[in-house]
């Protein structure tokens, strides 16, 4: 192919200026909740001794598995060799730097002491995941930062490729600590299987792909930069396979626990009876965050640029749901205590526990998401990360030569 | 009153000498107590039993434990900290009702431990599983972790904290086997209020020892853990469950 040009965005116009205003409307409201909630303590949101871990948390994860997931674009071109992705590949590195710098403001935010974040990076408990994934956190940063250097420094651009192999190392087993997060925790049934730690690996792929594809879309559009059938026919068609691959792997879970009688309390819990969970799994993770992207995805519906932005946007809100599920529905489900007996307490033991998302939590998520779009959009302006077009005469010339049949054998 | 140089010098002698004596006489005192260093070894892991055939539908336990550490709730069940508690089990065949404290079960290997970031989860060489108020950040995944419930997050403000019990707003806090009184030598609040209620339901002592009550109590019956399944040999015991 022919050398990916890049540039920066003008970000002159009212609506760059709008566009930022309304994202800092959103990163104001989100420091305010914080400043809210640490002022008079958890008690004001909808956390409690049974919910410990609530919304904030719910945006916090999402925002850390999409972010490593976003890299997966620049991973394709540099570890996978696949000259069509290597124009996308600034942005995706850009993306998956300012997601985790979102996601991870949200969790320091809704710590119970965030003054005390010195205390995390000093003391180490080497045995919690939590402590290996604060050091896979910052390094991801710095790995990032390193791999965006060799891409766009033109004199380093021959070790693009084995630092992008490490950071496809790293970005994985950072993913695979952040599933573990929840793997490794023994006494609840929602939890305690080495099978979330790969099916968080395969969500990051689809958020942080219908993330990158929002934001590509857009930024293009927003620019009036070309985006031509090849490379977002191909974006689309991994999109969909993405998705196809977490409904998977939330199949076997579910068939999995099925399966074993002692967990078909928390399966009935979150398949038929747990209220607003069974309805955000259902209706939020399966029908708006799996089925309809699909069909969109799969069917003519898919040539349409407005109806992908549509699936890509469902699947983004669809992880949301799907995070809610996982952590929150996970703790609502009470914990056994004995074998065959009911337990009851003025503790809350034996029944399920309720919650409700509070305003500052939802603020302080929303905020977060809102902090890495405008890191990105600033970003964007001020170094070239956009290609300045991926007409498919620039992404792929031997696309051109029957567009109607084929799509390059090559995925 | 004057006085001449010869009884200012016999008092002031005898001044002298008594402020260089009295810290010495005061060592004797300390030498006699066990050092803090002493008091935590691995040669002792305390321990509890609790007979619930015994345990009955009382609260003393509850209310002892919260008075000796200063735990004040705000009226918010939901947010409003419990170091120990009264659950109440009902078989789901039979509808046999019992009644039990529940507090830390002071696991040999505690799950909250293995998953506290900084260590501020920690476990002592003699077995009491505590949380040092100084490095917890309050993220809580301890809480995520325990199979008991038995940790709370300090919601809101605290007031009248005791002296041997910190707490502290947006730290997590629990059951710390009453560690000052054991460390003097005394048994745990809950424990006491138990036996001087008469219910003798609770027996406390060193499980390493053999000649201990709660060792020998332990030896001459059946006793359980709750949730054995997870084998994390915990320091406190249930009998007639």
């Amino acid at each position: 192919m022919a050398q990916a040009h890049f540039d920066t965005i003008e970000g002159r116009g009212p609506g760059f200026y709008l566009l930022l205003a309304i994202l800092g409307a959103f990163i104001v409201a989100g420091v305010l909740a914080a400043l809210y909630m640490e002022h008079n303590g958890h008690w004001v949101t909808g956390m409690s001794n049974q919910i410990v871990w609530g919304t904030p948390h719910v945006f916090a994860v999402f925002l850390i598995v999409a972010a490593s997931g976003a890299l997966n674009v620049a991973s394709i071109a540099s570890v996978f060799g696949r000259q069509l992705y290597k124009p996308l590949t600034r942005l995706s590195g850009l993306l998956s730097i300012t997601l985790l710098a979102g996601g991870l403001i949200v969790l320091v935010l809704d710590l119970g002491r965030p003054d005390r974040l010195i205390e995390a990076m000093t003391y180490y408990n080497f045995k919690s995941i939590f402590a290996l994934n604060i050091i896979l956190y910052v390094g991801f940063f710095a790995v990032v930062a390193v791999y965006l250097w060799m891409m766009m420094e033109r004199r380093m651009n021959d070790y693009t490729k084995p630092v992008g192999m490490f950071a496809f190392i790293w970005r994985l087993t950072l993913t695979t600590g952040t599933g573990s997060i929840f793997g490794f925790l023994v006494a609840r049934d929602a939890y305690d299987t080495a099978v979330l730690a790969p099916m968080f690996i395969i969500m990051s792929f689809s958020y942080g792909l219908a993330i990158f594809m929002v934001v590509l879309m857009a930024a293009m559009r927003w620019t009036g930069r070309e985006l031509g059938d090849a490379v977002f026919g191909r974006l689309r068609n991994l999109l969909g396979v993405f998705v196809a691959a977490v409904l998977y792997f939330v199949v076997v879970h579910h068939l999995t626990n099925l399966y074993i009688t002692q967990r078909h309390g928390i399966e009935g819990f979150i398949l038929l009876h747990g209220g607003q969970f069974t309805q955000m799994f259902w209706i939020g993770q399966i029908i708006l965050g799996s089925v309809i992207p699909l069909v969109i995805l799969f069917s003519r519906l898919g040539k349409s640029r407005a109806m992908v932005m549509l699936a890509s946007l469902l699947v983004t809100m669809g992880g949301v749901a799907q995070m809610y599920v996982t952590i929150i529905g996970g703790q609502a489900y009470p914990m056994p205590l004995v074998p065959g007996k009911e337990a009851s307490s003025s503790f809350f033991d034996g029944v399920v526990a309720s919650y409700a998302p509070s305003l500052p939590e939802i603020g302080l998520g929303l905020g977060g998401i809102a902090l890495a779009l405008a890191m990105t959009v600033v970003a964007l302006k001020v170094l070239p990360f956009l290609p300045k077009s991926l007409s498919d005469a620039d992404a792929d010339p031997h696309f051109k030569a029957e567009p109607a049949k084929s799509e390059p054998a090559a995925a | 009153m004057s006085l001449n140089r010869r009884e200012f010098i016999g008092i002031g002698g005898a001044a002298v000498a008594g402020m260089a004596l009295a810290p010495g006489l005061r060592l004797i005192d300390l030498a006699q107590a066990r050092s803090p260093d002493e008091t935590v070894t691995s040669l002792k892991r305390w321990g509890l039993l609790i007979d619930i055939d015994k345990c009955q539908d009382c609260n003393v336990c509850v209310t002892a434990c919260h008075e000796e550490n200063g735990v004040v709730g705000h009226g918010r069940p939901a947010t409003d900290p419990q170091w120990i508690r009264k659950v109440t089990i009902k078989d789901k065949q039979t509808g046999y009702v019992q009644t039990l404290p529940l507090m830390c079960q002071h696991c040999e290997s505690p799950p909250c431990v293995d998953v506290c970031p900084t260590g501020a989860s920690f476990k002592r060489a003699d077995g009491i599983v505590l949380v040092d108020k100084h490095i917890c950040i309050g993220c809580r995944y301890c809480m995520m972790a325990c199979p008991y419930k038995a940790r709370s997050f300090v919601h809101e403000d605290t007031t009248d904290q005791k002296p041997h019990a910190p707490r502290g707003k947006g730290t997590v806090e629990s059951c710390t086997l009453c560690v000052h009184r054991v460390d003097a030598g005394k048994i745990p609040a809950c424990v006491e209020a138990c036996t001087q209620d008469g219910n003798q339901a609770m027996v406390f002592g060193d499980l390493k020892d053999r000649n201990s009550d709660v060792s020998k109590n332990l030896a001459s019956g059946l006793s359980v853990q709750l949730r054995p399944d997870l084998n994390l040999n915990t320091g406190v015991r249930y009998r007639g469950i």
